[in-house]
C-alpha cells in the first residue's frame, strides 16, 4: 500500500519498455566510483585469468587488443537508478577469453587495479554476454569511466561492470566483492531491482 | 569482512516507510534543508543516505537517493536538496511538497562512505557544492562527541552558493578542532585574498592535512572536481585506501 504524495504528477518518458522498475532515464554519462581513479599505465597492464586450481592466463595491453573485438550497442543500469540507453562499446568478449581455459568453476571474482573486486556467476560472462571493453562512444576508454579497460556486463547493475578491471578469479564457491560485502545485492538483476541484499 | 554500517534488521532498512514533511529550511537560493519525521527511525551514521520516493495518484513512481544531513533527531531526519533545474525530483521537493505532505524514505544505506565517531584520527573533508551535504553530518555527529581533528575545505561558485555558512561559521568559532575554509571557483567575496578558479594542489597544502599525518579522506560533489581532489591527494602522497569518495552527477 503505497504512500501519496500530494501534487506529484511526475515526468513520464516513452522509454518502449526499456526502463527496468525504479530506474529514470539520463542523457549524461555519471560517474560512480568509492576512491581515487587509479592510474594505470599501458606498458604494465594485463588482464589475467587464474582458475580454482591456481593456473594463471594473462594477456598484455598489446596482447589484448590484438584479439578479435566486437562492437556492441546496450542499455546500462546504475543501482544509483539512473539508465543510459544505446551506450555504444568496443571489447573482446569473455567467451574469446575463457574459450581455452580449463575449470569446473560457477563463479568469478574480478578484481581492478585499485583493489576494487564484484562477484558473479560465471555463466553471466558468458554467451555473448560480457565484455573487457576498452572503448566507449568510438573513442579509448577514459579513466574516469574504467579506462584502460572495464568489465562489461550490461544485463546486470552497472556496479558489476568492473571498472580498471585486471582480471577474474574462477571459484568453485561464490565469494562477495566490495559492495556486496557493503549490503548490495548478491546477483543485482535490475528487471528484478535487486539492489539491495534481501531484495 | 565489511559490515552494514548501523546494525539493524535488514527488512527493516530496505522497507519504504511513510515519512511526512514537518519543515523546510532555505540553505542558500537553491537549497532547502527538509525535516522528516518518520516512526521509529533506529539511527544512523554520518554519510549514508535515504531514498526518497514520490508516488503520483495513478500510481506513477520514481526515487532518488539523497544523503542524511545530520544525526537523527528522534524521529526527525534531515536531507538538504539542491535544485537542479529541469529534474524531476528536485524542484518538487525543493519548492513545491508541503509541510505535512507524505513521502516514503527507505534507508539507511551505504555502509562505505561514512564516518565513526569512534575514530580518534584526524579527518579532512572536501566538499563541491551540495558535496557538502554528507559531510555536514560528519561535522554534526562529532561535535560534542569526539575531539578527531576535522578540517573542510568547501569549494563553490559563490559566496550565495554555499549552504550552512552561518552554522558553520559558529561552529568553526566555538571548536578549535575545526577549520573551515572556501575555494570560490567563479566569484569570491570582496578583501578574500584568493583569486576564483578551480581547487588546487595549494588549497589542500594550504588547508589540508599532509599525507604523515595520515587522516581519513572524505571527497564528496560533482565528478570532475571529486576526480580532481582524489588525484591530487594521492599525487602528494595520501594512500588511495584513506581517500573515500562520493560523486554527485546527471540527475
Amino acid at each position: 500500500m503505497s504512500v501519496f504524495t500530494r501534487g506529484f504528477h511526475g515526468r513520464r518518458r516513452d522509454d518502449d519498455g526499456r526502463l527496468p522498475p525504479g530506474q529514470y532515464l539520463t542523457d549524461d554519462f555519471p560517474v560512480l566510483s568509492a576512491g581515487p581513479t587509479p592510474q594505470v599505465s599501458l606498458d604494465h597492464w594485463a588482464f589475467a585469468v587464474r582458475t580454482e586450481s591456481g593456473v594463471e592466463r594473462a594477456w598484455s595491453w598489446a596482447e589484448l587488443t590484438a584479439l578479435p573485438s566486437e562492437t556492441v550497442t546496450v542499455d546500462i543500469h546504475c543501482v544509483t537508478r539512473w539508465t543510459k540507453l544505446e551506450t555504444q562499446w568496443r571489447g573482446v568478449s569473455l567467451d574469446t577469453l575463457l574459450d581455452d581455459v580449463e575449470t569446473a568453476a560457477d563463479f568469478a571474482l574480478v578484481h581492478s587495479y585499485g583493489g576494487y573486486t564484484t562477484n558473479l556467476p560465471l555463466d553471466d560472462l558468458l554467451d555473448g554476454q560480457a565484455w573487457v571493453a576498452f572503448e566507449y562512444d568510438g573513442e579509448s576508454l577514459a579513466p574516469e569511466h574504467g579506462g584502460p579497460a572495464r568489465l562489461l556486463v550490461p544485463h546486470l547493475y552497472f556496479w558489476k561492470s568492473a571498472k580498471w578491471v585486471r582480471g577474474l578469479d574462477l571459484l568453485l564457491q561464490d565469494e562477495p566483492g566490495f559492495w556486496e560485502q557493503l549490503g548490495y545485492h548478491d546477483y543485482g538483476d535490475p528487471w528484478r531491482e535487486q539492489r539491495y541484499q534481501g531484495d | 569482512m565489511a559490515r552494514a554500517a548501523v546494525p539493524g534488521r535488514l527488512r527493516a532498512r530496505r522497507a519504504w516507510r511513510p515519512a511526512v514533511l514537518l519543515e523546510r529550511r532555505t540553505e542558500s537560493p537553491s537549497a532547502r534543508t527538509l525535516v522528516l519525521g518518520v516512526d521509529a527511525w533506529a539511527g544512523h551514521l554520518p554519510g549514508q543516505h535515504i531514498d526518497v520516493r514520490l508516488t503520483a495518484e495513478d500510481g506513477y513512481q520514481t526515487a532518488r537517493s539523497y544523503s542524511l544531513a545530520a544525526p537523527a533527531a528522534g524521529d526527525r531526519l534531515e536531507i538538504t536538496v539542491q535544485r537542479a533545474d529541469g529534474g524531476e525530483v528536485s524542484p518538487f521537493l525543493t519548492d513545491e511538497l508541503g509541510v505535512g505532505d507524505r513521502v516514503e524514505v527507505r534507508g539507511p544505506l551505504g555502509g562505505w562512505f561514512v564516518w565513526r565517531p569512534a575514530d580518534p584520527g584526524p579527518v579532512l573533508l572536501v566538499a563541491g557544492g551540495s558535496g557538502v551535504v554528507p559531510l555536514m553530518a560528519m561535522i554534526r555527529a562529532r561535535a560534542g562527541v569526539s575531539r578527531a581533528p576535522f578540517r573542510l575545505i568547501y569549494s563553490v561558485r559563490t559566496p550565495d552558493d554555499r549552504i550552512y555558512a552561518a552554522e558553520l561559521r559558529r561552529r568553526a568559532a566555538d571548536d578549535g578542532g575545526l577549520d573551515v575554509a572556501y575555494v570560490y571557483t567563479r566569484e569570491a567575496p570582496a578583501g578574500g585574498s584568493r583569486p576564483p578558479g578551480r581547487i588546487g594542489a595549494d588549497d589542500l597544502v594550504v588547508h589540508g592535512w599532509p599525507p604523515d599525518f595520515e587522516p581519513a579522506c572524505y571527497v564528496c560533489g560533482p565528478t570532475p572536481l571529486v576526480e580532481a581532489v582524489a588525484g591530487l591527494l594521492v599525487g602528494w602522497g595520501h594512500h588511495p585506501e584513506r581517500i573515500r569518495t562520493e560523486r554527485f552527477g546527471g540527475s
